[in-house]
């Protein structure tokens, strides 16, 4: 249905050497480095690459929609073999209407505040031509057709009153309105719970095989993109540096590039005692800045002189592959940056007293008039030396809980929290200074939670003077062993967190964490803000200083992969109580709760491994009106029945170490989730 | 949408209670001995006893407050010392004459102040934008005074164009109302279109910027709709507070014109109590005036709670 | 390899100068700023050296030379007390440079230290005092100047601190504004976490990241002040006679602009808007260099 004229055969999406470029302060900065690529009528094509690379600008190129002080310096675009850089504005705004739909991150801000959500999908339909009433009618189908519920009732409502999740959904059936030949998914679901993101992905692969549009999806989640497209390309500082079919790519890529980024990630199930994530040295160069030579050269370890010379041509590496290196046949040789693995440590004994433990933890926030149960009843303990890993999604109470330990949350009465047995004041303010002390935090937002106006080395200092009481030479003497503990260089310290990169920052505020030589740290989320080549960097030092100094974690993410590579004991949580915990091997393999269960089908692997999908209905319910008896029972693909709805199951030890709030007994579970039918059993 | 409602009258009442205080403590609290202060130092103290014992002033300051402040509950604001009439009613009069002259400088700034802010946000940057934008603020910073002088040396005298005192001879039309009151008006104009359109300008350009924007572009939609179904309504919800609190710096603005006019309103009324050191028409005009403002934002408040889906429909996902 | 993990190709010097000259090359950039700075420094050469360099004594009169139109002997003509309008005009300078950055000044210390209070502690003290501030707020700054210095006597140490008081609500409801902005981050936390006290918090780590808004809050309030003070002198509550303030001087003569004599208002009139809107173009050219 698409306006633009075009032959059967023409690429649905053709860039052929395109460069882009910015004008910033005074000087033009190059985003885009002659990129070509092909979509073919129908197919998913993935772009991948970290912050800076350029893939939302070639999107937002693509739609020819690049901020004012950006303009394309260099080659073509084609869609459907119609060139989108010679068309008048009539002509873009046709094209956009009725050939290529765009949908991107963070949709509560997509979507006017002040119109209903029907008037919004109905503009969708009437710059295309049609009338009000057809317009109308059309929204309900296509609304219906991204499986919401109730579309009648969502049409009438504003967008503040949708959940994230249904946002979307309204947001790809207006994309989806004209039947565009291309559709953009520019970080569609980052930002999303796991298992809401595993709905939309489910979605729009359905829509697209129904539809047969082609579609361009851009990630920096690698997983993702392995499980949505057909081929993908990998961008770096501008440039296409490897391209080819998704499953080759990832399973044997042939760029250092690609391999270095495939080997930080934690797969396979890996853990932080078998080895130590790979990470890529150096830092993501700024958007813009002057390379010559290979792109990567700065950080790649298989670089010689050729490389900063020469820019690499793109090679033909194998059937529909191309990499641009010029050892690329070598790529797989790359010298892996983890030095020797770690050295085993014994396996933390169950017999220990927990450092922190807490028991009954509950708040309740008092909103807009309700009671909104944070937390019900959490009784956990850690370890000396151990991570506990907090896995949930959005109204979990996760953050809560951790900020009860740290007192930072005054938790509701009956909440007992305790250091090496003592009791804890449950308010900050009135704990010792040793106890202070020893449960400390590392944010996940390294902007803010680094004061802005003042130098690392005072950042650091401070917290030393405050916690050890240290002033003077020793300080100082301390401050640079510390920064020499976190890699960081000590040239640094004087330099505000503005100058600092996202992963230099995030070492601040952990040695600042590390200051006052703290029993616990909480975690929370601390790499998620992080490009994939710094997190792993970051996750090896947070597990070297905890092999160093016997501290312990509590860590929480949203990441099962990260969960599993770094916790000891996994604890999952549900609209604020404890669902299961037990050793991460255990809870992560079945047997376990029908809501990890979920969560694990929810997350997709690099492994190639086809895991059935266990759907789950419905949204996430609000934490002010918790469900009746179990909480979990809305959504439990795996509902026993009417007991499910009466009772709240107790937390109850299904086998040493390793309990379950479920009415199913373990022994039915182990049955259940052995072998879901049609499928092969998870690698693991 | 109740309960926001009932909070924010309660919050008015509050208010408004607390400034009856402050009122109070300004005129009858801080001249001190009142008597003395109207009759000036070299009077003798037998005489400042008596008026002060006329006036009531010799007794403690909360039976006065108690005093005063049933009077204004009932609608009696006392009576003028000056004057010897009822306050309420000076005020009254005054009052009805301030409100038609900013009834007309408030019908011309608003949609003057929202187009050039609009403007100037859509062309930002550019010539018409930094004209708005600085000139705008260049003329708001000069004191009304001032250009009430200009206006009248300039239209009134030099060119005759318009009547140099705002006020109409009695009984005549509104027409004739307007052309009288049109150089105080603008004099009003003058001084407050440049907040009003910084702020228009404001709310506009983040409105541009948003999200919401971009897909209503990606959709295909031509720039006007774009402008007129998204981004305006967006950007004007915010200048509704701004134009309620625009209120205060008109009445400010009222006192000096009024006075180079000489229009009888509550800005001349004003001064002429203060000249007069006459302290139960000063508390009970500024009284008045605060009642005035907190009427304005609270209509302003009311009226953005309405408009805005987020608070009218408060309430999360489903 | 190198052994630290991620290095930044950057080399440090002092941060803090570096931040400091960056933001002042884009504050001299401004053309904005630049037209404000010269105006605001013209009147300030004329309240440093005023009295030394006019021609005539402001304060003398000359009851048969009154109300004489512009001349070569009198630039600015003369006024109903037969006083040179010029020299009046550039000593005058002199009071409004005084009295409105100095009242600008009280406000915004008294102002910043209770946005401070009441932006970080929240609770009931933030209730009640809001409300006294929107009290305040209702009345206009003209209207409270007026009864106040009705009150107490106009002069200039009242004019000062009645306008210094009058600002305080005004600044301290932007600084709470900025203060709630900072202490949702979580730096501030932080900071509670390493036994920092109340006071600390407040001075050491939030104040250095509202300053910038103070600064542009107080250049502001020193446009409005000169406009305040210019009008309760206009309104003969402000500065008094003989002295020759501006405001004062447009009071003492406007009632003769339909007699035609127009010089002796004017000029005044002029000074006035020139100063202020120098002054504004000052605070919106440091407004720009503090939003980037």
């Amino acid at each position: 249905m698409s306006a633009v004229p075009v032959s059967a055969d023409a690429p649905a999406l053709e860039l052929d050497a395109l460069a882009v470029a910015f004008h910033v302060r005074g000087q033009w900065r190059q985003a885009l480095r002659g990129v070509s690529l092909t979509i073919a009528p129908g197919e998913a094509y993935g772009l991948v690459g970290e912050s800076g690379c350029g893939k939302s600008t070639a999107a937002l190129a693509v739609m020819r929609y690049l901020p004012r002080n950006g303009r394309v310096t260099g080659g073509a675009i084609r869609v459907g073999g119609a060139d989108l850089l010679a068309m008048s504005e009539r002509e873009v705004r046709r094209y956009r209407a009725q050939s290529a739909s765009m949908v991107y991150q963070n949709p509560g801000a997509a979507l006017n505040p002040s119109l209903r959500v029907g008037d919004q999908v109905a503009e969708a339909f009437t710059v295309a031509g049609l009338s009000a009433a057809e317009a109308r009618r059309r929204g309900l189908e296509l609304l219906t057709r991204v499986q919401i519920a109730d579309p009648a009732s969502v049409l009438r409502r504003y967008p503040h009153q949708l959940s994230g999740g249904m946002q979307q959904r309204v947001l790809i059936a207006m994309a989806l309105a004209s039947d565009p030949a291309l559709l953009i998914l520019d970080e569609p679901t980052t930002g999303l719970d796991a298992t809401v993101e595993a709905e939309v992905l489910d979605l729009v692969a359905g829509l697209r095989a129904e539809l047969g549009t082609s579609i361009l999806f851009i990630s920096h989640n690698l997983a993702v993109v392995r499980r949505m497209c057909e081929r993908v390309g990998v961008l770096y500082a501008g440039r296409l540096v490897e391209e080819g079919p998704a499953d080759g790519v990832f399973r044997d890529p042939r760029h250092p590039y690609t391999v270095g980024l495939l080997r930080c990630l934690p797969r396979g199930g890996t853990r932080k005692d078998e080895r130590r994530l790979d990470t890529i040295p150096g830092v993501l160069p700024a958007p813009g800045a002057d390379l010559p030579g290979c792109v990567f050269a700065d950080r790649c370890g298989l670089v010689r002189d050729i490389c900063r010379e020469e820019e690499p041509p793109l090679h033909a590496v194998g059937p529909g592959r191309t990499s641009r290196c010029h050892f690329w046949q070598d790529a797989e040789a790359l010298p892996h940056t983890a030095a020797s693995p770690r050295p085993v440590r014994g396996p933390v004994s169950a017999a220990q007293r927990p450092v922190l433990a807490v028991a009954g933890a509950a708040k309740t926030f008092r909103q807009d008039g309700q009671h909104v149960h944070a937390l019900a009843g959490v009784t956990l303990g850690v370890g000396p030396g151990e991570t506990l890993g907090l896995v949930g999604e959005s109204g979990s109470g996760k953050t809560t809980l951790a900020r009860v330990l740290l007192g930072l949350t005054p938790p509701d009465a009956g909440t007992a929290v305790e250091l090496d047995g003592e009791p804890l004041a449950p308010e900050l303010s009135s704990r010792s200074a040793e106890d202070v002390r020893a449960l400390q935090i590392v944010f996940q937002n390294p902007d803010s939670a680094l004061n802005r106006r003042f130098a690392a080395r005072r950042i650091v200092g401070r917290a030393l003077t405050k916690l050890l009481g240290l002033r003077g030479a020793r300080r100082e003497e301390r401050v640079h062993e510390l920064a020499r503990a976190v890699r960081f260089d000590e040239r640094l310290l004087p330099a505000r967190p503005a100058q600092l990169s996202g992963g230099l920052k995030q070492r601040v505020a952990i040695a600042r964490a590390f200051a006052g030589e703290p029993r616990v740290v909480v975690c929370d989320e601390p790499t998620s803000a992080l490009d994939v080549s710094v997190q792993a960097a970051i996750l090896n030092l947070l597990v070297d200083l905890q092999d160093e100094q016997g501290v312990s974690y509590v860590f929480i993410s949203h990441d099962l992969g990260v969960v599993r590579y770094l916790a000891d004991r996994i604890a999952v949580l549900y609209l604020g109580r404890l669902m299961e915990v037990g050793d991460s091997a255990t809870v992560l393999a079945a047997p376990h709760h029908p809501y990890t269960e979920a969560l694990l089908s929810a997350a997709p692997g690099l492994g190639g491994e086809e895991r059935a999908r266990i759907r789950l209905e419905g949204e996430i319910p609000s934490a002010a009106a918790p469900p009746s008896g179990c909480v979990f029972h809305t959504r439990c693909p795996r509902k026993l029945g009417e007991i499910c709805e009466r009772e709240e199951p107790p937390l109850a030890e299904a086998e040493p170490g390793h309990a379950l709030r479920c009415h199913i007994p373990l022994e039915d579970l182990r049955r259940l989730q052995a072998a879901p039918p049609g499928t092969t059993p998870p690698a693991s | 949408m109740g309960r926001f409602l009932l909070r924010r009258i309660g919050l008015a009442l509050v208010t408004l209670w607390l400034l009856s205080v402050i009122v109070f403590v300004a005129g009858e609290v801080m001249p001190g001995d009142v008597a003395r202060s109207i009759l000036g130092p070299t009077a003798a103290p037998e005489t400042v006893a008596a008026l002060n014992e006329e006036l009531g002033t010799d007794r403690s300051v909360v039976v006065r407050y108690a005093d005063w402040i049933s009077g204004v509950v009932r609608g009696d604001l006392g009576e003028s010392y000056a004057f010897r009439r009822p306050v309420d009613e000076m005020i009254g009069q005054a009052l009805w004459n301030s409100a038609k002259l900013a009834l007309l400088a408030f019908v011309l700034v608003v949609p003057l102040g929202i187009l050039g802010g609009v403007v100037a946000a859509l062309y930002e940057g550019r010539a018409a934008d930094r004209a708005i934008s600085v000139g705008g603020l260049s003329v708001s910073a000069i004191p009304e005074f001032v250009w009430a002088v200009a206006a009248i040396l300039v239209f009134g005298i030099w060119l005759d164009v318009l009547p140099v005192t705002a006020q109409a001879p009695p009984g005549a039309g509104v027409l004739t109302q307007i052309e009288y009151l049109l150089l105080p008006a603008l004099c009003l104009v003058l001084v407050l279109f440049g907040y009003l359109a910084r702020m228009a300008r404001a709310g506009t350009v983040e409105a541009l910027d948003a999200d919401y924007t971009r897909t209503a572009v990606l959709k295909g939609l031509p720039r006007r709709t774009v402008i007129r179904r998204h981004v305006l309504r967006n950007a004007l919800l915010p200048t509704i507070a701004v134009v309620a609190t625009q209120t205060g710096y008109l009445i400010g603005g009222l006192v000096a014109i009024e006075l180079v006019f000489n229009y009888p309103g509550v800005g001349r009324l004003l001064v002429r109590a203060a000249d007069q050191k006459d302290f139960p028409l000063l508390e009970g005009t500024v009284l008045v005036i605060g009642v005035v403002y907190l009427l304005a934002t609270l209509v302003a408040d009311l009226a953005y709670a309405y408009l805005n889906p987020r608070v009218r429909f408060g309430g999360a996902a489903a | 390899m190198s052994t630290v993990d991620d290095l930044a190709p950057v080399v440090v010097h002092d941060s803090g100068r570096e931040s400091r000259r960056e933001r002042l090359r884009v504050v001299l950039r401004s053309k904005t700023f630049l037209a404000g700075a010269v105006i605001v420094g013209v009147w300030v050469f004329c309240a440093l050296f005023g009295p030394a360099i006019v021609p005539h004594d402001p304060y003398a009169d000359d009851i048969l030379g009154k109300l004489q139109p512009p001349s070569t002997e009198h630039w600015f003509g003369t006024d109903r007390l037969g006083r040179d309008v010029f020299s009046r005009v550039v000593v005058g300078a002199r009071d409004i440079l005084a009295v409105a950055p100095l009242a600008a000044l009280l406000g915004t210390v008294l102002g910043t230290a209770l946005g401070l209070v009441t932006g970080y502690f929240r609770g009931l003290t933030d209730d009640v005092i809001m409300r006294i501030v929107d009290a305040f707020l209702a009345i206009p700054v003209v209207v409270i100047g007026l009864v106040a210095l009705t009150a107490v006597g106009p002069s200039r140490v009242t004019v000062v601190l009645v306008i210094g008081i009058v600002f305080t609500p005004i600044i301290a409801r932007t600084v709470r504004a900025a203060v709630l902005a900072e202490r949702d981050l979580e730096y501030v936390e932080a900071a509670r976490l390493r036994n920092e006290r109340a006071p600390y918090v407040l001075g050491g780590e939030i104040l250095p990241n509202v300053l910038g808004p103070v600064l542009v809050e107080f250049t502001v309030r020193i446009g409005y002040a000169i406009f305040a003070i210019a009008t309760l002198s206009f309104l003969g509550f402000g500065i008094q006679p003989p002295a020759p303030d501006w405001g004062l001087q447009i009071f003492e003569n406007y009632g003769l602009l339909s007699a035609g004599d127009w010089w002796p208002t004017l000029f005044p009139a002029l000074a006035i808007a020139t100063l202020v809107v120098g002054v504004n173009l000052i605070a919106d050219g440091l407004t720009r260099a503090f939003e980037r």
